[in-house]
């Protein structure tokens, strides 16, 4: 019985292969604050939603999937939270049954798991019902899926079989147990048996006692343990223990195993949960979010309309200024232009949007065609990352270096200020042959930069498969937030900034 | 002509008419010689503590105690022979599938012990019994699986050829075959009784098993359509007792009326194979482990990259040669602190006889004498030595003379107590021995040291002994034809750290100071050069 929301043919665990540089994209692109939007104060949604984001999609079609999935969450959430309470329920509800689950006692685990049991039977009825109410409501292959699963699995014939489980796993006639003879003669193998005799009328008992009394005696012998034995009859219970020791072992094992599709119905539905969660925060601030249009890795896509960064708008009272970007066909795209000009955030609304297209969610935009990229790197200036054993300019390569480590062809590489902590001219040249190669082996390249040198370098090399963007700057020095397509300027403005911070403080 | 069955009948231990033709096909894997030396119970060798043999030996034997095997290690052998008996058997046994044969024969006849442990320990009769039953079955399949595997292994040693030889016969033995096919007929039956308990408060009835299904499997069978992928299965533990109590033994009681023939050919089983163990099985099962354990021993420092050789041995020349060697006892404790292993070469050509060492303190003089030591004994045993190449001399005897920390205290002198010592040893050498001398005559004047040094090695070499002299005295260095001088190196660009290596060389107390003055480029001909070199610079210009 499997839930298959998040894949079509696939279950969804956590513990996936993420990003190989997830920490990186976590630290690079604030990702904390997208979790945080989605898991809204839940450490369930916050693990599901870390593992769905970093565990990336690379099939369009996976993609389409989830992408229908959504649509049905987004039109009938009420619907979608009853799903997942009845989940919770059974998985919170287990963890309340008390018992003495002790490996050396058996019936207390078997006695424990007779009452989960009788917990999940009552679920299961009324999940069932569920099913048969509300299916109608959803029209996505996902959804659909499951509702004809749970129907056919859960029919009345298959509920009475678990019912009569839980009458005889009470045991009222005594067990029935066999067993050989192992090591030193002592009894081994200890199975529990389905008795012939539970089924049958009084009379059919009457005469078979009466059949063994006539028959011959030496088929059932009997041993009495004495009134005073306690010895005797503590021996005596321990063997019943070793003879339930199967039954109390399948008996956790089976309510283990529905436990787990309840919480793989859980974990499955709650990437979904977080999903509307987060747009719940976005579209409440007037935010524009849609469904990406997906495309196979090449040629290299990313055409956006209104792209903002979520996580900086989750962390603002007011709305924030969306950016086209129209890299069609572009393995290169440079953003250079005036400090505090929004550069890095046009690049971290690029990576995490390219991330939220890619686990099938909505994108923070009007609208975005992007292809898949295999992995995600981001190689951002780290301010705090100054640390006594190596030097910046060190501690930039060696990050580099492994970047590449991991890299394939089309992946996709966010540089953010790179190697501009040595001289611009060795920085330009070490960049430049790193962007150069990367190029060559089809990985995507996003690159911010306030180095003229390097700007200048590639767009020299450019044969129009790379797009330039500037930060615009009004004349009159205010900055808009907005890009513009253009050949990089030889100034980053960075002595508006300068004027503005000390004429400010001349004139205060 | 001898019939397998007359020397097969009367193989048990217990029966001390053994017939003498058996000897001839095989008797013991460890000796040659049919009258091997009784070692059982002979005292650990003088030799041991300053060689450091004690800590190798504990070390070689160590999760071996049930073998007690440190007699074999105290017994070197007498002749070439012998130790080319046991080098060859060694020799097959360094292959894996080989010696994993052997340590699966022996794992079973541990496993033999085990049951007639229990079986002596345990109370209820018929436990007792199945017990029993139990050891003589991993006893004929340790037999028999050995046998087997000897016949398809690659065997050269003279040592398991005849071992071969002798268990082939033995496994078609009508005693053992006769002993086998009732044991697993016996044992057969009794697997095959499946009987059923109906519990109920006090009362448990005991019958025959009615083909009644598997409830639990039916269970599982339910809900198994929930299951996520792999799940855990869930184990509770057994009782660990051994013993069973009065209603378990009860119950048995029933089963066994309910099964009266399996039962009661159990107890017969048990009076008529009381003394089934060959006593020649037993001793192989024993002294093979020496080999075993050399082997693994070995192995934990080839896992490192030092080698291990089989040493060629002779008593006709006194000429030795060794490359790589190393101390055995110093490399394990070494090898426990990752620290890096230094190896050294050695050789004495005719007329050498001595090794005469000097050199700064910790710069492994000890080591090397130690080492020298080892090799000559651990050759001695048929033992792999630690090195790569080794051609050894076989001696009668090694005796060792080093300083003695509780000789302090006897009421003769120090210097009196040592020359005693070195008397007693001179007395016993024959021109076979070998000699390591270890610092003697610390408690003098040097002139004094030089004097009795100089005297007792004359007397070495009238002996014709094979020694190693450790000393502090460069005058020793070059005492005549037949002593070599061998100096422990230090690191010419660092000289405070140690190489470890011993080279031949003149003796020379000077090595140290030349070699600081060389880190810093302060040697006459450094000076001399740099002073050049500088001077041409300034005429070019």
């Amino acid at each position: 019985m499997k839930v298959h929301l998040m894949y079509r043919d696939q279950d969804f665990y956590l513990g996936g292969s993420r990003q190989p540089a997830s920490a990186d994209l976590i630290q690079d692109l604030d990702l904390q604050t997208l979790f945080d939007a989605m898991a809204d104060g839940d450490k369930y949604l916050l693990d599901v939603a870390q593992e769905a984001v970093l565990v990336s999609l690379h099939d369009p079609n996976a993609i389409l999937y989830r992408q229908e999935v959504l649509v049905d969450c987004i039109e009938n959430p009420e619907a979608v939270w009853e799903l997942y309470a009845i989940a919770v329920e059974a998985l919170e509800g287990e963890r309340k049954i008390w018992g003495w689950m002790s490996r050396t006692y058996p019936e207390g685990a078997l006695h424990r798991s007779r009452d989960v049991l009788g917990l999940f039977f009552g679920l299961l009825k009324k999940i069932r019902a569920f099913a048969e109410t509300r299916s109608t409501e959803f029209s996505s292959d996902g959804f659909k899926q499951l509702f004809t699963m749970l129907a056919l699995e859960l029919d009345d014939e298959y509920l009475r079989v678990v019912e009569d489980h839980l009458r005889r796993l009470e045991f009222r006639d005594g067990a029935l147990v066999s067993a050989t003879l192992g090591e030193g003669n002592r009894g081994v193998n200890y199975v529990l048996r389905k008795p012939h005799y539970v089924q049958r009328t009084w009379a059919e008992r009457l005469y078979e006692s009466l059949a063994r009394l006539t028959s011959d005696t030496r088929s059932e012998l009997t041993y009495e343990v004495h009134e005073r034995d306690e010895a005797g009859y503590r021996a005596l219970s321990d063997l019943r223990s070793e003879g339930i020791r199967n039954i109390a072992a399948s008996l956790i094992q089976s309510t283990d195993h529905i436990l787990s599709f309840f919480g793989a119905l859980r974990r499955e539905l709650a990437f979904y949960l977080g999903c509307l969660n987060l747009r719940d925060r976005l579209t409440r601030k007037g935010e524009p979010v849609c469904l990406p249009e997906v495309e196979p890795t090449e040629p290299a896509t990313f055409v956006a309309c209104g792209l903002f960064d979520p996580c900086l708008s989750l962390n603002m009272a007011e709305k924030i200024v969306g950016n086209d970007v129209n890299a069609a066909n572009s393995l290169l795209v440079m953003v250079t232009g005036a400090n505090k000009g929004g550069k890095s955030t046009l690049l971290r609304a690029i990576g995490l949007a390219q991330l939220m297209t890619q686990c099938g969610m909505f994108v923070p935009a009007v609208s975005l065609r992007a292809s898949l990229s295999h992995r995600l790197f981001t190689h951002f200036r780290r301010e705090e990352d100054i640390e006594m054993k190596s030097g910046k300019f060190d501690e930039e390569l060696d990050r580099m270096n492994k970047i590449i480590d991991d890299a394939v062809p089309n992946s996709m590489a966010l540089f953010n200020e790179s190697l501009a902590s040595t001289t611009e001219r060795e920085g330009a040249e070490i960049a430049q042959q790193i962007v150069r190669a990367l190029k060559k082996v089809q990985v995507r390249v996003f690159y911010v930069t306030h180095m003229f040198t390097l700007a200048h370098g590639l767009y020299q090399d450019d044969k129009g498969e790379a797009l330039f963007l500037r930060a615009e700057r009004r004349d009159d020095g205010e900055r808009t937030f907005r890009f513009q397509e253009g050949e990089p300027l030889a100034t980053s403005y960075g002595e508006d900034l300068y004027r503005q911070i000390f004429e400010t403080s001349t004139t205060g | 002509m001898m019939s397998r069955e007359d020397f097969l009948q009367p193989l048990t231990v217990q029966d001390p008419a053994k017939d003498m033709s058996l000897f001839a096909l095989f008797e013991s894997i460890l000796f040659l010689e049919p009258d091997a030396r009784v070692i059982d119970g002979c005292a650990i060798p003088e030799i041991f503590r300053d060689l450091n043999l004690d800590q190798i030996v504990d070390a070689v034997t160590a999760g071996r105690d049930e073998y007690d095997l440190k007699p074999f290690f105290y017994t070197p052998l007498a002749s070439v022979a012998a130790i080319n008996y046991r080098c060859e058997v060694l020799r097959d046994l360094e292959d894996q599938a080989l010696a994993g044969y052997v340590s699966s024969f022996a794992s079973r006849m541990r496993e033999m012990r085990h049951s007639l442990a229990l079986r002596d320990k345990l109370y209820y009769e018929r436990q007792k019994q199945r017990w029993f039953l139990d050891a003589v079955e991993r006893y004929c399949s340790a037999v028999d699986s050995l046998r087997a595997s000897l016949i398809k292994a690659d065997i050269r040693s003279e040592g398991l050829r005849r071992f071969r030889d002798w268990i082939g016969c033995y496994g078609e033995s009508d005693t053992f075959t006769g002993l086998r096919v009732e044991t697993s007929e016996l044992l057969a039956a009794l697997r095959d009784i499946t009987y059923s308990l109906h519990i109920r408060g006090r009362r448990v009835t005991v019958s025959k098993y009615g083909s009644e299904s598997d409830y639990g499997a039916d269970v599982l069978n339910t809900f198994a359509k929930f299951s996520q992928g792999a799940t855990k299965e869930y184990q509770f533990d057994r009782r660990l007792d051994a013993e069973m109590n009065h209603v378990e033994a009860a119950i048995l009681d029933l089963v066994a009326t309910l099964y009266p023939e399996a039962f009661s050919s159990l107890e017969t089983f048990c009076s008529r194979h009381a003394s089934y163990l060959d006593g020649t099985i037993a001793r192989f099962d024993r002294e093979v482990q020496f080999y075993l354990a050399c082997l693994d021993h070995v192995r934990r420092f080839q896992k490192t990259g030092l080698p291990f050789c089989h040493a060629t041995v002779s008593n006709l020349s006194k000429e030795v040669r060794a490359r790589n060697v190393f101390d055995l006892a110093l490399a394990a404790t070494l090898l426990n602190s990752r620290s890096p292993i230094v190896t050294n070469d050695f050789y004495l050509k005719d007329p050498e006889r001595i090794f005469i060492v000097t050199g700064p303190n910790q710069g492994g003089k000890t080591t090397f004498g130690r080492t020298f030591g080892q090799l000559h004994y651990l050759a001695s045993l048929g033992c792999p030595v630690p090195g790569s190449e080794a051609q050894l001399s076989l001696c009668d005897r090694i005796f060792t003379h080093f300083e003695r920390a509780e000789s302090v205290r006897t009421l003769k002198g120090r210097l009196e107590d040592e020359l005693l010592r070195i008397k007693h040893i001179l007395d016993c050498a024959t021109p076979n021995s070998i000699l390591i001398l270890n610092e003697s005559f610390l408690s003098t004047t040097v002139n004094d040291a030089v004097f009795l040094s100089k005297l007792v090695l004359q007397k070495i070499v009238d002996l014709d002994l094979l020694c190693v002299s450790i000393t502090f005295l460069d005058e020793l260095a070059s005492f005549g034809p037949t002593t070599v001088s061998i100096v422990s190196n230090v690191d010419p660009k660092d000289p405070t750290s140690r190489t470890f290596k011993l080279v031949r060389k003149p003796a020379d107390g000077l090595a140290y100071a030349i070699a600081i003055a060389q880190k810093y480029h302060l040697t006459s001909q450094d000076i001399e050069a740099r002073i050049l070199r500088t001077g041409t610079q300034q005429g070019a210009r």
